[in-house]
């Protein structure tokens, strides 16, 4: 395997050849630098290496994992968290997940597989642990000027020059709090779901879980569990899945009628009335009907939710209005007094580091990509797992950095293949990756469907390929 | 490279309990591990025998993986190749470190089918049998009851050279056990695998007097990853069986220090 520059010490590159407002820039020639060492961070690491790329990567924190290490601070997941996709979707393609875990396995089991992964093939070396990225800024020759700091903002900033940049900083971790009228006022403890670690804080509580998503469900269901009461505020009616159909897990049933190639609409149909007949009709506890057909939005996998609605351990309640003092008033004019509501709306991507327009970055924060990952005219950046899926991400994210590995391969080699893929990626720039028409939310703008963003990465790198280019 | 794969997420393979030998070197040099795969009929023993340690003695941690349904992994009587393979890609994952393979006989047409599924550092296929027609007809007689359901028929005399005891010949014979019939038609059939991922350096090892794999046999699949295959003449079609297992083994040592 040859490096194209150094391998290690980003620190030790040589004397500054360029500077940039008074510092000094090290050149790091052919590395990329990867920001973040979570899933999608260690997979464009694997990639590139793979393809004989140097790396560099820049961690915030003291080791891998991202979102899935409970140790991090920003980290999301609390003491129950598991998949919701089944092995096969939710490992890597070219790095199974050992036969012995379960078909959902836990978040504790995640961790361990990263950082296998990260020994495995041999990434800690190259990544920069502790150490945040302040300033991402083009330089001339579409490269780009990377400034970072020690994490908190000790010691001084440093500039290195890289060949490209993979964002990999992940979108769980900054929280979307919704604007209530009269929350400030309200007495009882509000907290997002980003602060919920383990089901001890719900003990005895009379517990208000606001949002339908899968975090939301499974907040619920631990609040069924363990508080003294527990409501759950949905806007609208969702399809809820159970973990396990026709005696395998769902989303290798939805595979199968995939791989059956029937059409959307029939496998609508069979999905429907599987769920008729195992889930049933979910009005009967008072839950909204769903306004869409399945698939439509991703589905809420969630095996546990029905049971204890029909237990009566959760109490679906609507919409929220306002929050008064000591108690929350819904939409329809019911008044409930919870002592705990948990924020379960969601996160939003952030790029605090790179100027917006770099990435067509609009008014409600939201980046315009070609499928999802590559910003208009800039060959050379990428951002990573920027993705939310039917089905598990790692494989996705496995693909795009694969993808993306064979761009800047192409663009030495074949330099007009690299421009013309380019210019085809951004005529695409606006396409969603989904087979049925999306509901128009914050929460669904890069919800795709595994199946045809798939398709859509085969042809791309079949496009990308350099037989008989040599 | 194959991006969708409906079918395999449908249809997971089922977890068994396998085999697996090992010999690690007393000083940990950093170098790859090696993962044996035997070929049908043959569980890790053939490499537990002399390779393990020699490759171990060398600095390389060792492994041997039998295939479900061979030496001491659980019964599969239906198995597919797709599951052998998996049980290699499995046992390949599982090491501390990016591995490289080496397949043997048929053992090679399944470490083919596992490269497409990880990457490994480099890949070695000794005495390959690809399969297919060309397979079948240079031994009908070994072939001929495994088209009805039979075992694939792995005489002595066909496995090693004139040079090995009768006696140790024997019973090495003795103790084969055989593939799966779903599987052994799959190896007639011949499928051409999908091409490995991560661009492996990939060497092909055999004899021009196997009598299993002819010299053209093995020139085509050397062709197929790119090179000419390294010979040993006057060995058997079981290499590290053989009186002079020791050779194939330090030329391919020889060959992941240059390459891995």
């Amino acid at each position: 395997m040859t490096y194209s520059a150094g391998y290690g010490d980003p620190e030790s590159g040589g004397p500054a050849t360029a500077w940039r407002d008074g510092w000094p820039v090290y050149d790091r020639s052919g590395t990329v630098c990867v920001i973040g060492a979570g899933p999608s961070g260690l997979t464009a690491m694997k990639n590139l290496k793979e393809q004989g790329f140097g790396v560099d990567c820049y961690e915030r924190d003291t080791s891998v994992g991202g979102a899935w290490n409970w140790r991090h601070d920003r980290s999301p997941v609390y003491a129950s968290t598991h998949l919701i996709s089944s092995k096969p979707f939710s490992q890597f393609p070219d790095f199974p997940m050992p036969d012995s875990w379960p078909d959902y396995p836990k978040h504790s089991q995640v961790l361990e597989y990263l950082e296998h992964y990260a020994d495995h093939f041999d990434l800690k070396p190259h990544i920069w642990f502790g150490t945040e990225v302040v300033k991402v800024e083009p330089a001339e020759g579409e490269r780009w000027d990377v400034t970072t700091r020690s994490t908190g903002g000790y010691g001084g900033e440093r500039i290195h020059r890289y060949a490209a940049v993979v964002i990999a900083n992940g979108h769980n971790w900054s929280p979307k709090r919704p604007e209530y009228e009269g929350l400030e006022d309200f007495k009882g403890e509000v907290i997002h779901a980003a602060q919920f670690k383990d089901a001890a804080q719900l003990r005895n509580k009379k517990v208000l879980v606001i949002g339908a998503g899968n975090t939301g469900c499974d907040i619920a269901v631990e609040a069924a569990q363990q508080a003294a009461r527990c409501w759950h505020s949905t806007r609208r009616g969702y399809w809820y899945t159970p973990k396990y159909t026709l005696g395998r897990p769902a989303d290798q049933v939805n595979d199968l009628m995939l791989w059956l190639k029937l059409p959307l609409r029939a496998r609508q149909f069979l999905a429907h009335r599987t769920l008729k007949s195992t889930v049933g009709d979910l009005t009967r506890f008072g839950l909204p009907k769903p306004d869409h057909k399945i698939y439509e939005t991703h589905t809420i996998v969630n095996s546990q939710l029905v049971y204890y609605l029909g237990h009566g351990a959760v109490s679906p309640v609507g919409d929220v209005a306002r929050f008064h003092r000591n108690s929350v008033e819904l939409k329809g004019g019911e008044v409930i007094e919870p002592d705990l509501v948990v924020l379960a709306t969601g996160y939003h991507p952030s790029f605090d580091f790179i100027d917006g327009n770099l990435l067509g970055v609009d008014a409600s924060g939201r980046p315009r990509l070609a499928m999802h990952a590559f910003p208009k005219r800039q060959p050379t950046l990428a951002v990573a797992g920027l993705l939310q899926p039917d089905s598990g991400l790692f494989p996705l994210v496995h693909w795009q950095m694969v993808a993306f590995a064979r761009m800047l391969r192409v663009r030495e080699a074949a330099p007009a293949k690299a421009v013309a893929v380019q210019r085809r990626l951004e005529a695409e720039l606006d396409r969603r990756w989904t087979t049925a028409k999306v509901k128009d939310s914050t929460r669904h703008w890069f919800e795709i469907s595994h199946t045809t963003y798939l398709k859509a990465i085969q042809r791309l790198l079949d496009e990308l390929s350099l037989e008989g280019a040599k | 490279m194959k991006v969708m794969r409906a079918r395999e997420w449908a249809f997971p393979i089922a977890p068994v309990r396998r085999e697996v030998r090992r010999a690690t070197p007393e000083l940990d040099e950093g170098k790859p591990p090696v993962l044996f795969v035997p070929g049908f009929g043959h569980g890790a023993w053939v490499f537990a025998e002399h390779w393990l340690e020699h490759t171990a003695d060398r600095g390389f941690p060792a492994y041997a993986v039998s295939l479900r349904g061979h030496g001491d992994s659980a019964k599969a009587p239906k198995a597919t190749l797709r599951a052998y393979a998996h049980d290699v890609a499995q046992v390949a994952a599982s090491l501390p470190r990016r591995a490289v393979i080496v397949g043997h006989g048929a053992g090679a047409l399944v470490t083919a089918h596992a490269l497409a599924r990880y990457p490994a550092r480099a890949a070695v296929l000794l005495s390959p049998v690809f399969g297919g027609a060309g397979t079948a007809l240079r031994n009908p007689m070994l072939s001929l009851p495994a088209l009805f359901g039979g075992g694939l028929r792995l005489p002595a005399g066909q496995l090693f050279s004139r040079e090995l005891p009768a006696n140790a010949a024997r019973g090495y014979a003795a103790r084969l056990g055989r593939a799966s019939t779903r599987a052994q038609w799959q190896l007639l059939r011949g499928r051409t695998p999908q091409p490995p991922v991560g661009d492996p350096p990939v060497l092909v090892v055999g004899s021009p007097d196997d009598r299993i794999v002819s010299d053209t046999a093995l020139r085509r699949v050397a062709r197929g990853y790119g090179g000419a295959p390294l010979l040993f003449p006057g060995m058997g079609h079981d290499l590290m069986l053989d009186t002079r297992w020791r050779e194939p083994i330090d030329a391919i040592l020889d060959w992941l220090e240059k390459s891995a």
